[in-house]
C-alpha cells in the first residue's frame, strides 16, 4: 500500500466510526464542539500511527480508545470546569464507568445522541453557510478540503466558518442540547433546510463547470436517511427524504456523455434508478401516513412522483402537477412556485394560459435576475411560433446562468429560435 | 457509489443465533446512517432453479444441484463515497463472522454498480 492508499483507508475508517465516535464523546463531555475537536485528533494520531503500525484489527475500537483517552486527559485536567459550572463534582469513577463498552460498540444505540448532534449543528442561530458546513463535518465526516472543494471554496474559508460556528454555539451556552416539544418541529425545520441546501447545492450546481456534483447529493441523501430513523415520527423528514430520492433517481439521465444536461422531459427514462424511486414513493407515503401531504416538501415529492410514475414524458399528468404547485403556492408564497406552476398549466393547456402567467411575473422583484424566468418565456415564446421574441427571451436567460453548461444549453436554444425565426 | 455485497459461505448450514443478532445490530445501525439502501438474505439454492443454455440448448433445472458448491447467501446494497469505505465496510461485517461464528469460512464480494 502507499502513503496515498493508507490514508484513504483510515478516512474510510474514519466516516464509518466518526459518528459513534463524536456521539460518544458528546455525551462523556455534555459538549458537541469540544467532541468534534478531539474526534478530529484521534484522526489525526491514526493518520500518524497507522501508516508505520498497520491498520489495527478493529480499527473502529483504536479510535475510539484513542479518542476517549483524549476526552479523559481534557476531564482530568478540569478545564470542564471552565466551560460548566454544574460539573465541578464530576466524579471520575461514575464518569469512567459511563464509558460506553469498547468491544460492544454495536450495542449502543446512538439514535438520540445523533438526533442532539445534528440538531446542535444546524442550530438556527447559525448562518446557512455554517450550518451546512458543520453539518457536513459533524455527521458526515467529511475534513475542511473536502466541504472546500464540494462549494467550490478556498480551504482557510470553511476552516474558518467552522471555527466560528463552534466558537458561537460554545459562547451562547448551545454546545449540549436538544429541544422537546413545540421547539422541536421549528428547529427540525431548520435542519431540514441545511440539508436540502446541501442537496441542491450537488442536484444543480449554481455555479463552476460542472452541472452535478453528486457527493454533496449523497451526503444530503445519507444526512436525509438519518433523520427518518432516528426522528421517525416526523412528516416533513419523509418528505424531504422522498423528494431528494425522487430527483436523485434521475442522475444518470440528466447529463449525456459530455457532461451537457439533458432537461427532463427529453431524458431517457430507462436510466432512471427504479430502487431509488421505489425509496421514494415509500418515504412519500410515510409523510402521507403521518399526516404530512401538505407539508411543502411531501408537496414537492408529490410534483415529482408524477414524473417519476410516468412511463414516458407524454403520460405525464399535468394537470395534477399544476394543481400541486397551486397547494405549494397556497403555503409558501413564492414567484419561483409560480413559475414552475405557469410550466405545468402550459403542458396542460396551452403556451396561451401559461405565458398570462408568466408575463405577470416579469414584474415581480424577486425574479429580477433569475434565468429561469426568461427561460420559460422563451419556451412559451417558442410554442407560440413567436421565434424572434423567443430569441431574445433565452439570450437574456443566457447572460443571467451562473453556470457554464445551463449558458451554453440557453445559447443553443437562442440559436434554434434565430433560425426558425429565419426560415418562417 | 453504490455497492453490492454478496456473501458467500464456504459451507451451507444457518449462522449461529449470535452471528444473528450481530448483524442485525450492524445492519441496523447501517440503515440508522443512511449507507444500507436494500439487503435480502437468499433461500437455499436446493428450492430454486437454474435456467441455461448450454451448446445452444436452452434449459430449465430446478433444484438440488449436484455441483453447486459455494451458493450466494445474501446481498446488500450501500451507498458509500468510494471503494476504501465499501472495503472498510465489508471488513467489519466479515469480523463478525470471526467473532461470532469461528469455524465460518467465506467470501464477501465488493462489486461497484457500473454507471455514474
Amino acid at each position: 500500500m502507499t502513503a496515498a492508499d493508507i490514508n484513504r483507508t483510515i478516512l474510510a475508517v474514519w466516516r464509518i466510526e466518526q459518528p459513534r465516535l463524536i456521539t460518544s464523546l458528546a455525551r462523556m463531555l455534555r459538549d458537541v464542539p469540544l467532541a468534534e475537536d478531539l474526534t478530529q485528533e484521534a484522526l489525526l494520531a491514526a493518520l500518524e500511527r497507522w501508516p508505520e503500525t498497520g491498520v489495527p484489527e478493529k480499527p473502529g475500537a483504536w479510535l475510539m480508545a484513542t479518542a476517549k483517552r483524549r476526552a479523559l486527559d481534557h476531564l482530568r485536567r478540569g478545564r470542564m470546569l471552565e466551560r460548566k459550572h454544574e460539573l465541578v463534582a464530576w466524579d471520575m469513577e461514575a464518569e469512567q464507568q459511563a464509558m460506553p463498552d469498547l468491544d460492544s460498540a454495536l450495542d449502543d444505540d446512538i439514535g438520540d445522541e445523533l438526533l442532539r448532534l445534528i440538531f446542535t449543528a444546524c442550530h438556527p442561530r447559525l448562518s446557512r453557510e455554517a450550518r451546512a458546513a458543520l453539518a457536513l463535518r459533524m455527521i458526515c465526516g467529511l475534513t475542511t478540503e473536502e466541504i472546500a472543494r464540494a462549494f467550490l471554496l478556498p480551504d482557510a474559508t470553511i476552516a474558518q466558518r467552522i471555527v466560528r460556528a463552534k466558537r458561537t454555539l460554545s459562547e451562547s451556552g448551545l454546545a449540549y442540547e436538544t429541544p422537546h416539544g413545540g421547539e422541536l418541529s421549528e428547529r427540525l425545520s431548520s435542519v431540514l433546510e441545511v440539508v436540502y441546501l446541501v442537496f441542491n447545492e450537488g442536484y444543480t450546481a449554481a455555479r463552476g463547470q460542472d452541472w452535478l456534483r453528486p457527493q454533496l447529493c449523497n451526503e444530503a441523501l445519507r444526512m436525509g436517511r438519518v433523520l427518518t430513523s432516528i426522528a421517525p415520527h416526523e412528516p416533513e423528514a419523509h418528505g424531504l427524504l422522498a423528494l431528494m430520492e425522487l430527483n436523485a433517481s434521475r442522475t444518470a439521465a440528466r447529463t449525456d456523455a459530455a457532461g451537457e444536461p439533458i432537461l427532463m422531459l427529453d431524458q431517457n427514462r430507462a436510466l432512471w434508478d427504479q430502487l431509488q424511486i421505489r425509496r421514494g414513493m415509500q418515504a412519500l407515503e410515510r409523510a402521507r401516513e403521518l399526516g404530512g401531504a401538505g407539508g411543502i416538501y411531501a408537496l414537492q415529492a408529490a410534483i415529482i412522483a408524477c414524473h417519476a410514475q410516468a412511463r414516458t414524458a407524454g403520460d405525464t399528468d399535468w394537470s395534477r402537477i399544476a394543481g400541486l404547485y397551486a397547494e405549494l403556492a397556497a403555503v409558501v408564497r413564492s414567484p419561483i412556485i409560480d413559475l414552475n406552476r405557469a410550466v405545468a398549466v402550459g403542458m396542460a393547456e396551452g403556451p396561451e394560459v401559461a405565458l398570462v402567467i408568466v408575463d405577470r411575473l416579469v414584474r415581480e422583484p424577486a425574479l429580477k435576475g433569475y434565468h429561469l424566468l426568461p427561460s420559460v418565456r422563451g419556451d412559451l415564446l417558442h410554442k407560440l411560433g413567436r421565434y424572434e421574441e423567443a430569441r431574445a427571451a433565452f439570450e437574456a436567460a443566457a447572460a443571467l446562468a451562473g453556470n457554464r453548461r445551463e449558458h451554453d444549453l440557453l445559447r443553443r436554444r437562442a440559436a434554434e429560435a434565430a433560425d426558425a425565426a429565419a426560415s418562417s | 457509489m453504490r455497492f453490492m455485497y454478496i456473501v458467500t459461505p464456504a459451507h451451507p448450514g444457518p449462522p449461529t443465533p449470535e452471528l444473528m443478532e450481530a448483524m442485525h445490530k450492524l445492519a441496523d445501525r447501517e440503515i440508522k446512517a443512511g449507507r444500507m439502501l436494500d439487503s435480502g438474505g437468499l433461500m437455499p439454492v436446493a428450492t430454486g432453479a437454474q435456467v441455461r443454455i448450454r451448446d445452444g440448448q436452452l434449459s430449465v433445472v430446478d433444484g438440488p444441484f449436484v455441483e453447486a458448491k459455494e451458493v450466494i447467501g445474501g446481498y446488500a446494497i450501500f451507498e458509500l463515497p468510494g471503494k476504501e469505505e465499501a472495503v472498510a465496510a465489508a471488513v467489519e461485517f466479515m469480523q463478525l463472522h470471526k467473532d461470532f461464528m469461528p469455524g465460518w469460512d467465506g467470501t464477501c464480494e465488493v462489486r461497484a454498480f457500473a454507471g455514474p
